[in-house]
């Protein structure tokens, strides 16, 4: 096993933090640098357009660590400082004040930066949702009058979320999405359209098979805007929610592999020395045969401990089934696995209307994938399935209810 | 090692009992996590420690004890 004796990590959000913490864990005793973009020390993400948003939790709450675990670290921070490039050759990061930090090992954890809207983000009440920054300003605008007029673009995870958080608020919300069900890259027709029934039972406004043709502004300030189908729409506020890109910007030229994200091997490593986790690495995942990237929380963390164990020689391939959830009103979604276009769907647990099931997504003839609705018991346990890709046809003895494939469109990229 | 479980702030994920199915179980009703041993005994402390790092919510602590 041959340590490196300089590791540096950029990228301080879950999967940076994480990767730096488990490589101490592990006993690396090394020099270690951690880099982010961001001032604010690590904090967790998921509770931004959940309670940060709804105003039920304060920021202090969603700290990573403490100052003093960070102090613990024995690490340099370099945090509030953005890196600009790389030169694997010469095996040094280049920051954007000019400075250069050198590495014998580097861990790629910077993330993902939201999709924008053009024309549309100069006006002020137009906001993007990923950093607390973004979280703290979309909260405060949301108060900034009574009877605020919300449209969310976007009906993916984050938009989902933050429409239901708005809706919290009591505010009048209107979500548009050119798909015709809310959340359908994710969880396939079957299931998106439960979840589009759930927000206009709790008042949405949902347009959807429709986007956004412009903005109407009044002294810098948008107040409204015209949808491709002609509606137009009154809004003081304006949620941007159109997924992200991996931010590999500052990587052109370095040699590495850029597709979706900084493509790595099964043991996420991108190049001699380099790795890559969470939401920009994108790996071979050998239990399910097929590259991804992962935009979820439990990845960042589980990427991390297998790039910090790899950082240190072992070598291993990273082969997890996946994990995510979403919180929406009074549903409490979670899922395990993979989602694909062409998979078949069969109730495991409950039923599709009333409010608790578990469904199965079947693929090539295994299991690829499990999702609970307000079933978190039921489905941990049916988790198992995909752990050992269950073949199709062992889990419908007596099929109790089985939808044929070609309904649900692709999660993964 | 003592173990503080923030039931507040779980999300219901089961991670813990996935990773120390001795020491975390879950409530039927919402899946919100219940802590079984707060003292676990020293060949647990792996698997605590892991259900602490994985928990998505940061909702179980952990302290000398």
């Amino acid at each position: 096993m041959n340590t490196p004796g300089n590791v540096v990590v950029v990228g301080a959000s879950v999967a940076g933090l994480t990767a730096a913490v488990t490589l101490r864990t592990l006993g690396y005793d090394g020099r270690l640098t951690l880099i982010g973009d961001e001032p604010h020390t690590p904090y967790n993400r998921p509770p931004l357009s959940k309670q940060i948003l709804a105003g039920t939790w304060e920021p202090d709450r969603i700290k990573l660590r403490t100052d003093e675990e960070l102090s613990d670290l024995d690490a340099r921070l370099l945090f509030g400082r953005s890196a600009t490039g790389l030169d694997t050759a010469a095996r040094r990061v280049v920051l954007e004040d000019g400075d250069s930090v050198s590495y014998d090992a580097l861990v790629i954890a910077t993330g993902v930066t939201p999709n924008s809207l053009p024309g549309a983000h100069h006006l002020a009440g137009v906001h993007l949702l990923r950093t607390l920054d973004d979280a703290l300003a979309l909260r405060a605008d949301l108060r900034h009058k009574p009877g605020v007029k919300v449209a969310v673009v976007g009906a993916g995870f984050l938009g989902s979320e933050a429409a239901a958080a708005a809706r919290r608020m009591q505010l009048d919300v209107t979500m548009i999405d050119p798909r015709p069900v809310p959340m359908r890259r994710q969880f396939g027709d079957r299931i998106a359209g439960l979840v589009g029934r759930l927000h206009t039972k709790n008042g949405v406004s949902m347009r959807c098979g429709t986007g956004v043709r412009r903005f109407f502004e009044s002294g810098g300030r948008v107040t409204g805007l015209e949808l491709t189908d002609g509606t137009l729409l009154d809004a003081d506020v304006v949620v941007v929610a159109i997924g992200a890109a991996p931010a590999v910007g500052w990587l052109a030229g370095s040699g590495l592999e850029l597709g979706n994200g900084v493509e790595c091997d099964p043991t996420c490593r991108a190049a001699p020395g380099v790795y890559a986790a969470g939401d920009v690495a994108s790996w071979h995942n050998d239990h399910f045969g097929c590259r991804m990237r992962l935009e979820h929380r439990l990845n960042a963390t589980e990427q991390a401990q297998a790039v910090a164990r790899n950082v240190l020689g072992e070598g291993q391939p990273f082969a997890p089934v996946p994990y995510f959830w979403t919180d929406q009103y009074d549903a409490h979604i979670q899922a395990y696995g993979i989602f694909p276009a062409d998979a078949e769907l069969a109730v495991l647990h409950g039923e599709l209307e009333g409010g608790h099931f578990v469904v199965a997504y079947g693929h090539r003839g295994r299991v690829v994938g499990v999702l609970g609705w307000n079933s978190p018991c039921e489905l941990r346990k049916l988790r198992q399935l995909v752990v050992d890709r269950a073949p199709w046809t062992s889990i419908l003895p007596t099929p109790p209810t089985v939808w044929p494939g070609r309904h649900l469109s692709a999660s993964l990229r | 090692m003592q173990v503080t479980l923030h039931q507040d702030k779980c999300v219901a994920s089961g991670q813990c009992v996935l990773a120390a199915q001795d020491v975390f179980d879950q409530r039927d009703l919402d899946g919100v996590a219940v802590l079984l041993d707060d003292r676990p005994p020293a060949e647990l402390h792996d698997d605590v420690r892991q259900a602490a790092t994985v928990c998505p919510a940061l909702a179980i602590a952990l302290a000398d004890a």
